[in-house]
């Protein structure tokens, strides 16, 4: 717990660091009549981030912090394979889609999901995996007129462009 | 193995969803026309005056049934439109994609170095331009331009003037003001026009430059009054509004709304948006909406309509290194 | 006497068969797509316009208010069932409203949300009735000044939210705040904080997106923690006996209801707040003045009504400076009034004169608005409910696709759907080292208002930082906010002195 803590504010404290980088680009200071400079406010909020995480670092210092922190574990060990397991399919998803569009991955994935990670009956992951992408076709694109990325798939959908709109 | 198991299921799943769109080969026309939905890119977001008007030519081509495929509107309004720009940049060639702009098109890549050059992308029709005039309170008793231009300089740089965002079109137009008269205004980015409009009956700013369009409503309670309009005619709306140029002093300024399309779109392409936008330029309902908006509708097509981007980059390149100096 | 008979008029043409069905169909459609993750009443508004030009203008007008009526109710089912807010103007109804579904009061929560948007829409449409046009011209007297003002008060209201640990609160805080001025600076006009020069920047990050990746992403990899990935199915299930004892349950919450409603209304009135400030002040509110403020954030029922009275009442209260101004305090109002345009209606001080029919039809359409909108929820909460009985690995993935899909929709930007994963996944590391997110969404939700407002107010007064003080109302916004914000600390020093007096 203690570790995970430390790596948090630290964590932080870079991505604080991270934007002060980005936003010294516009000024940063009081403009004479006019009131703070573009970049002020990310500026100083993001000194305020590094001001609290070197705060949180200390208190994890202190004795109290080890007193609450006893007896409790940051992430339990028998879920983390399966937490990673679902973030990385999750995360491949979304790589993936961009070229062979969300009729592909979005079924892969609900396939993934129910199969690997929930072990799931075929009778139960069948009609998931054919209905997703029907579902989202019909109320995303036919009723909302919202086209989803097809990537590779696109020419495959003009006959139900010429059908649907 | 139930690795090998799920990449055969995965496949079979795959080709299910596939299966749906396998049925039939695109048919090709002779002429070119959409055969998959138009992306109709607005430069701004949702609920501006841009994007109120790209709707509104977004419900006029479907209900005139103009297009096979319906124009599906997708706000980029980020970065003053330096994100639409940009994704524009990267659909070259791709014939479906059209893009609804106003006159950041100019300013924003002038301002910032966005790696977009506007002469690469393919005009296809300017539809209207807007106008503007200067406007105050009715309770501030100022009638005529010279009441104002007193008022301004008796108030020595603390007058306020309301405007959209800085660099952007109400700026600039105050910064012409500014040059012509040798007065100092302080301006303030209030963001939309609507809430422009509001801030000056609110009584928090003095005077605006906004659209006839965004104040119409409130010079018709008799709240607002336009000082001089920046056309070279009167207003149809406002008839007894002088023009700057009436008055002596020629200030011109106008926002174009224009469509475009990315890089290298196919001739045949263009050809058959041009003539949807003729068509689109005939219907009653965009006649009478025009008219009531104070819009002026010159169609303007081809290579016109780029030479008219060309100079309108040119002149605003000027405004706003004047604007710096 | 005068407004007796107009309404009268107005509830005939709203009672016209066509307007009827009209309104049944908007305030569904508005259901479903309010109840989709990252749609909400803008996205089902802009879509649908179109499809107003078959119908006549009041019609159409009608179709629309339904739908945002509709979409308002709807915001609230994802948000109790799924923990992913179905829409902006819902983010503070997760924050009890999933805790309720998780014990097995999902069908109570959906109750209540539906109960608490009936009476903060109606509540607000008779302050509306009765007093549109003079509380139209006290909106006009808010300036940037009394923005920022009121943006602190409504940041003041949420002091404490996280929970006991002051430094992580305000690390969230500030980051939420620096997260919201990723894109565009407003004054300016200049980009700034565009990571990695990737375009998908420029539009900043918007707090739908944080807020579902932390509530839907992150709260399916927390229930995987907790339960190492075996949870227990919800029991939950609920008949029409069920939902009479819940409306009757919420009887003792009037005094939340009552008080929701009138602040959502009167927030939602201002041209620069709406429905989402309204309903996180709702909710903060609420928990201040609550005698058990610790039940807030496990699951207090009054969490779930506070939140769902001020936003329903706030969307009220947003049209009434469109119709009787013509500026529109929300973007889904922005489009209404777009829409009446171009119908050829001008709305503003005019219209009122000019098209009394028209105004009036389209005030009684909200009475009957509501009326339907709460039928058709009640009547569809045992099907909700219903469905939370899904396996969680089922769930869970519906969740996940419901986040790509649901991200995806609102600005069609694949880069958004990165975010959500990505934030998912950091924010749920976060939470566990005890990082609280409520306070991260609302800083993202308020930190671009609050800078906007803080500069205009700054440029205007030329740099003079007293404007925030000698401007009346602005100076009275910031009282209120400084006693709201030094409450705890007096009711702790007198909880002390009492304390130790038996002592002595």
């Amino acid at each position: 717990m203690r570790k995970a803590e430390i790596a948090a504010a630290c964590g932080l404290m870079a991505l604080a660091a991270f934007f002060m980088s980005y936003a010294v680009a516009l000024p940063i200071g009081w403009q004479p009549g006019r009131g703070p400079g573009g970049g002020a406010f990310p500026f100083w909020l993001s000194v305020g981030m590094l001001i609290t995480g070197a705060v949180i670092l200390v208190q994890q210092a202190m004795p109290a912090a080890a007193a609450r922190h006893k007896g409790r574990v940051y992430i339990d060990r028998q879920a983390v394979a399966q937490l990673v397991v679902v973030s990385a399919s999750l995360l491949a998803a979304v790589a993936l889609t961009p070229w062979l569009g969300v009729y592909i991955t979005l079924p892969l994935f609900v396939l993934f999901h129910l199969r690997v990670v929930g072990r799931q009956r075929w009778t139960v992951i069948a009609p998931m995996v054919i209905g997703t992408p029907i579902v989202v076709f019909f109320f995303f694109e036919v009723t909302l007129k919202i086209l989803m990325p097809k990537g590779v798939t696109e020419p495959l959908f003009l006959p139900l462009y010429a059908a649907f709109f | 193995m139930n690795n090998a198991m799920t990449r055969r299921q995965a496949l079979a799943g795959a080709a299910a969803a596939a299966g749906l769109a396998a049925a039939g080969a695109p048919a090709r026309a002779a002429g070119w026309a959409p055969n998959r939905p138009v992306e109709m890119v607005i430069m701004a977001g949702q609920g501006g005056g841009a994007d109120r008007l790209a709707r509104f030519f977004q419900t006029l081509i479907q209900q005139h049934n103009l297009s096979p495929m319906p124009m599906l509107p997708v706000n980029k309004g980020g970065g003053s439109g330096a994100e639409a720009l940009r994704y524009l940049k990267d659909q070259e060639g791709n014939p479906h994609v059209i893009m609804a702009t106003l006159n950041s098109l100019y300013t924003t890549p002038l301002q910032t170095d966005i790696g977009v050059d506007i002469t690469e992308f393919t005009p296809l029709a300017r539809m209207a331009v807007d106008t503007f005039a200067l406007w105050v309170r009715t309770d501030s008793g100022i009638e005529t331009l010279d009441d104002y231009i007193e008022a301004v300089k008796a108030a020595d740089g603390s007058w306020r003037m309301g405007g959209t965002g800085s660099g952007q079109e109400d700026s600039l137009v105050t910064a012409i003001l500014e040059q012509a008269f040798g007065i100092r205004h302080n301006y303030i980015p209030m963001g939309g026009g609507g809430d422009v409009a509001r801030n000056l009956v609110g009584g928090h700013i003095e005077s605006t430059v906004n659209n006839p369009s965004e104040a119409l409503s409130f010079e018709r309670a008799g709240r607002v009054r336009a000082i001089a309009a920046f056309t070279e005619e009167r207003i149809s709306v406002l008839p007894d509004t002088p023009t700057f140029t009436e008055l002596g002093y020629p200030l011109l300024y106008d926002m174009q709304r224009s469509f475009i399309g990315p890089a290298n779109m196919p001739a045949e392409a263009v050809a058959w948006y041009q003539e949807m936008f003729t068509a689109l330029s005939q219907t009653p309902e965009w006649v009478a909406y025009a008219e009531e908006n104070a819009l002026v509708t010159d169609l303007l097509m081809g290579d016109d309509l780029m030479a008219y981007f060309v100079s309108e980059r040119e002149r605003h390149a000027e405004l706003l290194s004047a604007m710096e100096a | 006497m005068d407004i007796i008979s107009l309404l009268a008029d107005g509830f005939a043409l709203s009672f016209q068969p066509l307007n009827i069905l009209v309104l049944v169909l908007g305030v569904t459609a508005g259901l479903f797509i309010g109840a989709m993750p990252g749609l909400g009443s803008v996205n089902g508004v802009a879509i649908l316009l179109p499809l107003t030009f078959i119908v006549p203008p009041s019609s159409a007008i009608i179709f629309l208010c339904a739908l945002y009526y509709g979409a308002m109710y709807g915001g609230a089912v994802s948000s109790i069932l799924l923990g992913i807010p179905g829409a902006s103007t819902a983010v503070a109804t997760t924050f009890d409203g999933r805790p309720m579904a998780q014990k097995g009061e999902a069908g109570l929560a959906l109750i209540a949300a539906a109960v608490a948007s009936f009476v903060g829409g109606t509540i607000s449409v008779i302050l509306f009735t009765l007093f549109a046009q003079p509380l139209a011209e006290a909106a006009l007297a808010f300036g940037p000044a009394e923005e920022f003002a009121l943006v602190l008060l409504a940041f003041t209201t949420f002091v404490g939210l996280g929970g006991d640990d002051v430094a992580k609160t305000v690390m969230m805080i500030l980051l939420g705040l620096a997260l919201s001025t990723v894109g565009l600076d407003q004054i300016s006009g200049q980009p700034r904080l565009i990571f990695f020069d990737m375009p998908g920047f420029y539009s900043g990050i918007s707090f739908l997106i944080i807020a579902i990746g932390v509530y839907g992403v992150g709260e399916v990899l927390a229930t995987i923690e907790e339960t190492r990935g075996n949870p227990k199915v919800t029991t939950a299930r609920i008949g029409f006996r069920d939902l009479a004892d819940g409306v009757r349950k919420l009887a003792s919450t009037w005094r939340v209801m009552g008080f929701g409603s009138v602040l959502g209304f009167f927030v939602g009135m201002l041209p620069a707040a709406g429905a989402t400030p309204a309903s996180l002040m709702a909710y903060g509110l609420a928990r201040q003045s609550s005698k058990t403020p610790e039940q807030f954030g496990k699951g207090a029922v009054e969490g779930v009504v506070a939140p769902e009275t001020a936003n329903n009442a706030a969307s009220t209260g947003s049209l009434l400076p469109m119709l009787t101004l013509g500026i529109p305090g929300s973007p889904t109002t922005a489009l209404l009034l777009g829409g009446m345009v171009m119908w050829g209606l001008m709305p503003g001080p005019m219209l009122f004169i000019e098209q009394p029919q028209f105004v009036w039809g389209l005030i009684s359409s909200l009475y009957t608005a509501n009326v339907v909108a709460v039928l058709v929820n009640l009547a569809l909460i045992p099907l909700f409910v219903w469905a939370l009985r899904m396996p969680f690995p089922i769930l869970s993935g519906v969740v996940l696709v419901l986040c790509i899909v649901g991200g995806f929709a609102p600005d069609q930007r694949w880069h958004d759907v990165w975010l959500i994963a990505g934030f998912g996944i950091v924010a749920f590391l976060l939470r566990k080292a005890d990082y609280p997110m409520a306070p991260l969404v609302l800083a993202l939700v308020l930190g671009p208002l609050m800078e906007k407002s803080l500069r205009q107010a700054l440029i205007s007064a030329q740099g003079d930082v007293t404007t925030f003080v000698t401007r009346p109302i602005s100076a009275t916004l910031m009282a209120i906010s400084a006693a709201l914000f030094l409450a705890p600390f007096v009711r702790m020093m007198l909880r002390d002195r009492r304390a130790a007096r038996p002592a002595e």
